[in-house]
C-alpha cells in the first residue's frame, strides 16, 4: 500500500494533561503502527514515538493538537491515537485515578 | 484597570516557561547517589529534600510510599538514562524537585531498559498539574541536548550540577 498522510485535531479532555503517563501511553500506541506520528503544537512538530519529545509538549487539559501520521497505516493510526487521547487515557472522573 | 493588570501578570507568569530555578532545590542535589535499587534511590533524594527543609521530615515517608505508587503504574524511567520520579502531595504548597546522578547507574525498569543514572524528582501541590506539566516540558526539552546530558551524568559534584542548571536556565544549551 503506498504510503498516506492522515491528519485530525483532538483536543485534551484528561484533568492532568500530557504528562508522564499519558505521553507512555501515547508513544506505546503509536509505536505498533509503521507509520510516522507527528503531534503539532503551535510551531512545533514533534515525534509522536518519542516520549522526551511527547513530555516537552507540556501540554495541559483543554489544549488542542494536531495528530499527523504519514505511511502505509497512517489512518488507523490517527484514529487509534485521536481515541486514547479522547477517551482521557483512563483518567478522566469516575475512572481509575492515575 | 487593577483587576485586567492582576490578570495579565498571572497570565504571563501562567505561561512562561518554567526554569530549573523554578523548582531545584539547590541544597537538595546530590551528585554522588549511594543507593543502588529504585526504593532506595528515592528515598535517599526525598530525604536530601528534606534535609535542605524543601520538605517536612515527618512528611518524608509519606512521599516515598507515594512516589513508588506512582511507579507501579508505570516507570518514570523515560530512557536515555533518565528517570523523573515523582508525586502529587498535600503537604507541599508549590512544587518542589531535586536532581541526583548515579555514576553507576540504577536499574530503575526504564521504557528502554537501560539503568538511570539522572534522576529529577518532582513533589507537586495536587491542585497545580499546570507547575507538574511545565517542569516536565522543561526537563525533557532540556534533556533532548546530548551534551547537557552528557555533562549532568559526569558532574562530580552538587556545584557542578547546580552550575548546569543554571547554564541551561540561560538557554546555553537550547537554540
Amino acid at each position: 500500500m503506498p504510503d498516506s498522510t492522515a491528519e485530525r485535531t483532538v483536543k485534551l479532555v484528561n484533568p492532568q494533561g500530557f504528562h508522564a503517563r499519558p505521553a507512555h501511553m501515547f508513544m506505546k500506541l503509536a509505536s505498533q503502527y509503521r507509520a510516522n506520528v507527528e503531534i503539532l503544537k503551535g510551531n512545533e512538530v514533534i515525534n509522536g514515538k518519542s516520549i522526551l519529545d511527547l513530555l516537552t509538549l507540556g501540554a495541559v487539559n483543554g489544549t488542542t493538537l494536531c495528530l499527523r501520521a504519514i505511511g502505509d497505516d497512517a489512518q488507523a493510526a490517527v484514529d487509534a491515537l485521536s481515541e486514547l487521547i479522547e477517551s482521557g487515557f483512563g483518567e478522566m472522573p469516575g475512572q481509575t485515578p492515575s | 484597570m487593577p483587576f485586567a493588570a492582576g490578570y495579565w501578570a498571572w497570565e504571563i507568569l501562567e505561561k512562561r516557561n518554567m526554569k530549573f530555578s523554578d523548582f531545584v532545590s539547590v541544597a537538595a542535589i546530590k551528585a554522588d547517589l549511594a543507593s543502588f535499587d529504585k526504593p532506595g534511590v528515592i528515598r535517599e533524594l526525598v530525604l536530601s529534600l528534606t534535609a535542605a527543609g524543601a520538605v517536612k521530615q515527618s512528611d518524608a515517608d509519606g512521599i516515598v510510599a507515594a512516589i513508588m505508587k506512582r511507579e507501579e503504574l508505570g516507570s518514570t524511567g523515560i530512557g536515555r538514562g533518565v528517570a523523573v520520579p515523582h508525586t502529587k502531595h498535600a503537604s507541599v504548597e508549590r512544587l518542589v524537585g531535586t536532581v541526583g546522578v548515579s555514576s553507576e547507574g540504577v536499574d530503575f525498569n526504564s521504557l528502554d531498559g537501560d539503568k538511570v543514572q539522572l534522576f529529577f524528582l518532582l513533589v507537586s501541590p495536587p491542585d497545580r498539574p499546570g507547575d507538574h506539566l511545565r517542569a516536565l516540558e522543561n526537563i525533557s526539552r532540556q534533556l533532548r541536548d546530548e551534551t547537557f546530558c552528557r555533562f549532568l551524568k559526569q558532574a562530580k559534584s552538587a556545584q557542578d550540577i547546580h552550575l548546569l542548571l543554571e547554564e541551561a536556565d540561560n538557554n546555553q544549551f537550547v537554540a
